[in-house]
């Protein structure tokens, strides 16, 4: 796994809209499998329980007989692709924390819409801070 | 009211959920830093450099992130594991400051504090989304012991 970075300082050549493009590309493709393997997990079941019931097996069995797992890991596969695709024509400056700021937001968006989880005041204000913080940390 | 009811050894997943990750990447960025370039032309290469130190420990923390990553969203939200991820950053970034003595910018101490904050709203809510029909025995499978005070 290697990342050549562009040679040049930054990608003024790009469109804007292009480079927006290419984030939310990584972005979508993210969030689609955080969601899908946090709904794959939730349809397993505790972990822990599995475990004291069955073994580690008996667990990893539990995970790996999930296609609905195995959809999420291929859009994280995805979301890996794209991220590399963009990173070989954006700056790692630009598109790491976009992205990963980003994917907080859109998972809460997510988390509320498809998996229905509780997302009150508190955890809408912690998505926020987290996403500006992990902005301003990573840029 | 829910309150979150989270057993050490859970916390305990929270954390190496937070920590594998970025110290993960550091590795295999570290690892890959000290390699001759790779191209394409010499997939082969790419083979040799995950047996290097730096790398395969950058993979094993990888592999023990994505299984505690896994276990904690068994029992616990995506909107509540994410900010929890986050906060590893804030602990690589404090860990280069006061360990490896990099400088840390105005701007970066902006952000550990915002992150800081985040986690700590999230962390002072409920853990899972309460589901009312899994509720009763979920509650009753995990805790026999605690007396809940049933509001609904």
């Amino acid at each position: 796994m290697t990342i050549s970075l562009p040679a040049l300082p930054l990608p003024s050549t790009i469109n804007p809209w292009v480079a927006a493009a290419m984030i939310a590309a990584v972005v979508l493709t993210s969030t689609t499998g955080e969601v899908l393997t946090a709904a794959a997990m939730k349809s397993i079941g505790d972990l822990d329980v599995i475990r004291a019931h069955s073994g580690l097996k008996g667990a990893i069995r539990a995970v790996l007989t999930s296609p609905l797992f195995f959809a999420g890991v291929f859009f994280l596969a995805l979301a890996f692709f794209s991220l590399l695709f963009a990173l070989n024509h954006l700056n790692l400056s630009l598109v790491g924390p976009a992205s990963a700021s980003l994917t907080l937001v859109t998972n809460a968006v997510a988390g509320k819409i498809f998996l229905k989880e509780n997302v009150d005041r508190r955890r809408w204000a912690s998505a926020v801070l987290v996403c500006v913080g992990v902005y301003l940390l990573a840029h | 009211m829910p309150k979150h009811s989270l057993s050490p050894r859970q916390y305990l997943i929270l954390g190496l959920v937070a920590i594998s990750a970025p110290l993960g990447d550091s590795c295999l960025s570290r690892g890959m830093a000290a390699m001759p370039p790779i191209t394409l032309a010499h997939p082969v290469s790419l083979i040799a450099a995950v047996f290097t130190p730096w790398i395969a420990l950058g993979i094993a923390l990888l592999i023990g992130f994505f299984a505690s990553y896994l276990t904690a969203l068994s029992w616990a939200d995506l909107t509540f594991v994410l900010p929890a991820t986050a906060f590893g950053y804030v602990i690589i970034a404090l860990l280069a400051r006061f360990w490896l003595h990099e400088a840390i910018s105005l701007e970066r101490w902006a952000g550990i504090l915002l992150i800081t904050l985040g986690v700590g709203f999230v962390a002072q809510g409920p853990s899972l989304t309460q589901r009312p029909a899994a509720d009763a025995e979920e509650s009753a499978e995990r805790e026999p012991a605690v007396p809940e005070v049933e509001t609904r």
